[in-house]
């Protein structure tokens, strides 16, 4: 019997059910390959959150040591001048090495004594100083203070130095294993929230830096950018979307505006470095700069999703505010904008969200310096998050790592907080009509 | 076709040409077909009008005249232009690129087309309701409210609260709306909704309302409602309706008009269209033949 006379044979409702199985099997085939997409996806997500998380963690918490300090008069005061500007000049490391010698009396060999300061913050000193300016009456007192290790024993004490090393490829000799497993021991060695890495600016002391800075940087140049953009792109969309007709000139216009949507972000960066600073001579390092350059890069994502949320605007609210005779501007300002502003204001925090965590074009305007002043207006030089970020991955000392990781953190909490507002207005705002 | 840009100097020009010469040439073919209506009694007096969209010539010398207070219907089988034509009215196809309009429309003795005229004037003589509900997605009170205040016409909130009832009143939705006023608009259901947007067109107070379809979004039940309501509103309006329904226009207007691919061809009084049509397409139409 041949395969025709076969398929003769076979009724018609036969040939449907065979066929129905092949489909079947191309429709789970389909299912299993967008499953195994989504799950691909989900698992290089979860590899990199977690990574980062992993990494980021130990950036939150610091190593304190707890020493007595003695705040003698003879190094803070030694003229009795009461005047806080001798305070603020005093020799505040000299305290920390006297209380570091009081706690360890048997260490006398004077390359030893030398490298007890290891274990103590170059920092520390500041901490001291800023307790007297915030107390005077503690000079002259003997107080017992957790002061913040060095970066090299918090990473010892965070493990990722290992003890298994030889001596000779770690900073941490053994001598200081030693010292810290005395402190251990007695109890004078804890692990605390990080309170400077949310307080400080930049530092060259890993254990010093905080992202402050960058976060008052971020925000301040993400105000700049967001009253330049929204208001223009929004006006902008509104005039081509309603208000223009319909031309060559408005045609070449859009064109024009998708193809800026898709302009690499450096080259913002460079339009900003000839046109704001060269020409315009405007502040470098500035966030109102920054934010300025970041406005035009965002202004295309605005006036694009403006359009297609006003465009979403059924026609028939709008042909219902004319057939009343209200004006083309009543019909947009009354009617249309306010429908689409849900729309408009979801694509103007993704764009915000894109600005946040944008560095190319700041690096070309100057916000890639290294400044650990707060900024405190839009002229003064700052950074920004995703730029300390970079700053900090390229740095040499190994307690960078954890910095840069935890940086990343705060980054990623900020962007996803900004994309979490724009579900929740999207869904708050929704509208059927 | 770019000259479809500046559809303005198009109209005058061929206004200019057409309207001193035109009124008494034209009168006497619009007579053969629609005895009777004189100018005295007319609201509105169209001459003449031609509409192309582009190229396409959507309607070709439309002569019509719609008298005063009374209920006019647009009939004829899709794509005829009856839609197109009510448009016309209160130049809603403005705003269509493509589309020009020649020819004469006089809203008493007021050139719709004119140079000076601001639509947003016109629009607020000549109302409309439109094929599909589209209340605002507002509160009821403030979907009838709107037309007023963006017109200027109350002073008080004491007013607007005087015109909002009296409207909702005269759109026979009050009973159903009275305690519910500052719930949206687009909570109510369909029929409801269209009363709506009569009550929104009737607040301003026009001369004519424009009706385009105005029930076939709504069953047999709301579709008698609002029947019943152009039957009363026309006491105080002058109201054209476009209907697909033949019925609907034989129970609700004094006068008919059917259209036949863009062109106007019978007009008259509703129960001698209905009756003895002249033309033989007419005939066919409201038999079945076609449409």
């Amino acid at each position: 019997m041949t395969d025709s006379s076969k398929s003769k044979s076979m009724s018609h409702s036969d040939r449907i059910a065979a066929s129905l199985k092949r489909r079947h099997a191309a429709e789970t085939r389909f299912r299993l390959y967008g499953i195994s997409a989504i799950a691909i996806a989900l698992i290089f997500l979860v590899i990199m959150l977690g990574s980062i998380f992993i990494r980021g963690w130990g950036g939150f918490f610091e190593t304190q040591i707890e020493l007595t300090v003695d705040f003698s008069r003879q190094i803070i005061d030694p003229e009795g001048t009461n005047d806080p500007a001798v305070f603020a000049r005093a020799d505040f490391r000299k305290i920390v090495r006297n209380a570091l010698k009081a706690r360890f009396p048997d260490v006398t060999k004077r390359k030893d004594v030398k490298a007890l300061k290891a274990l103590i913050s170059k920092a520390a000193g500041y901490e001291l100083s800023h307790l007297i300016r915030d107390d005077p009456a503690l000079i002259g007192t003997t107080q017992n203070i957790w002061l913040p290790s060095s970066d090299e024993v918090d990473n010892f004490m965070k493990g990722s130095v290992s003890r298994d090393l030889p001596e000779s490829a770690r900073r941490i000799k053994d001598i200081h294993v030693g010292w810290i497993e005395e402190l251990e021991a007695e109890g004078a060695l804890k692990s605390t929230l990080n309170l400077r890495f949310f307080t400080h600016g930049d530092s060259r002391e890993p254990e010093n830096a905080g992202i402050w800075g960058a976060i008052v940087g971020s925000t301040l140049t993400l105000f700049i950018t967001l009253i330049l953009s929204f208001p223009l792109g929004v006006m902008a969309a509104i005039y081509l979307e309603e208000l223009s007709p319909k031309t060559r000139w408005t045609d070449f216009i859009e064109v024009n505006i998708n193809n800026m949507a898709a302009v690499p972000s450096i080259i913002y960066g460079l339009l900003g470095l000839a046109v704001f600073l060269n020409f315009m001579h405007l502040p470098r390092s500035a966030p109102l700069v920054g934010g300025m350059v970041l406005a035009l890069m965002t202004l295309p994502t605005i006036i694009i999703a403006t359009r297609a949320s006003l465009k979403a605007v059924p026609p028939s609210i709008r042909e219902a505010a004319r057939g009343l005779g209200a004006s083309p501007i009543q019909v947009v300002l009354h009617h249309v904008l306010p429908l689409a502003m849900p729309g408009i204001l979801t694509g103007t925090i993704i764009g915000m969200a894109r600005a946040l965590g944008e560095s190319a074009p700041l690096l070309m305007i100057g916000m890639v310096a290294f400044i650990v002043d707060i900024p405190q207006s839009f002229t003064d030089p700052a950074t920004a998050l995703p730029v300390q970020v970079y700053l900090w991955a390229d740095s040499p000392e190994r307690a960078f790592v954890e910095k840069t990781a935890a940086a990343t953190i705060v980054l990623v909490a900020f962007l996803v907080v900004m994309n979490a507002m724009a579900v929740y207005l999207r869904k708050r705002f929704e509208r059927r009509w | 076709m770019k000259t479809a840009l500046k559809p303005k100097p198009i109209r005058v020009t061929v206004r200019n040409t057409q309207s001193s010469s035109s009124v008494q040439a034209m009168k006497p073919a619009a007579d053969k077909n629609a005895p009777a209506p004189t100018l005295e009694g007319a609201k509105m007096n169209i001459e003449k009008v031609n509409v192309f969209y582009g190229d396409n010539q959507a309607l070709t010398d439309i002569d019509l005249q719609i008298r005063v207070n009374e209920v006019t219907a647009l009939i004829g089988p899709s794509g005829c232009g009856k839609s197109t034509f009510l448009r016309c009215l209160n130049r809603m196809n403005d705003t269509i690129e493509e589309c020009r309009v020649s020819g004469l429309v006089m809203l008493d003795d007021m050139d719709v087309y004119g140079p000076d005229v601001d639509v947003v004037h016109l629009r607020a003589r000549i109302g409309m309701v439109f094929q599909k509900p589209n209340p605002f997605p507002k509160s009821i009170y403030e979907n009838v409210a709107y037309g007023p205040r963006i017109h200027g016409l109350v002073s008080s909130r004491a007013d607007l609260d005087d015109i909002v009832m009296t409207s909702l009143t005269k759109a026979g939705l009050i009973k159903e709306v009275r305690d519910r006023l500052h719930e949206s608009g687009t909570s109510l259901s369909g029929g409801q909704q269209q009363r709506l947007c009569i009550a929104r067109a009737i607040a301003v107070n026009p001369e004519v309302i424009l009706m385009d379809e105005p029930c076939s979004a709504l069953d047999p039940i709301a579709t008698a409602r609002i029947e019943e309501l152009i039957d009363e509103l026309s006491q105080n309006f002058t109201i054209v309706i476009v209907t697909h329904s033949m019925q609907q226009a034989a129970r609700v207007s004094q006068r008919t008009a059917f259209f036949h691919l863009g062109e106007l061809v019978e007009f008259g009084d509703t129960e001698q269209v209905f009756t003895s049509p002249r033309d033989e397409r007419t005939q066919g139409y409201i038999t079945g033949r076609f449409g």
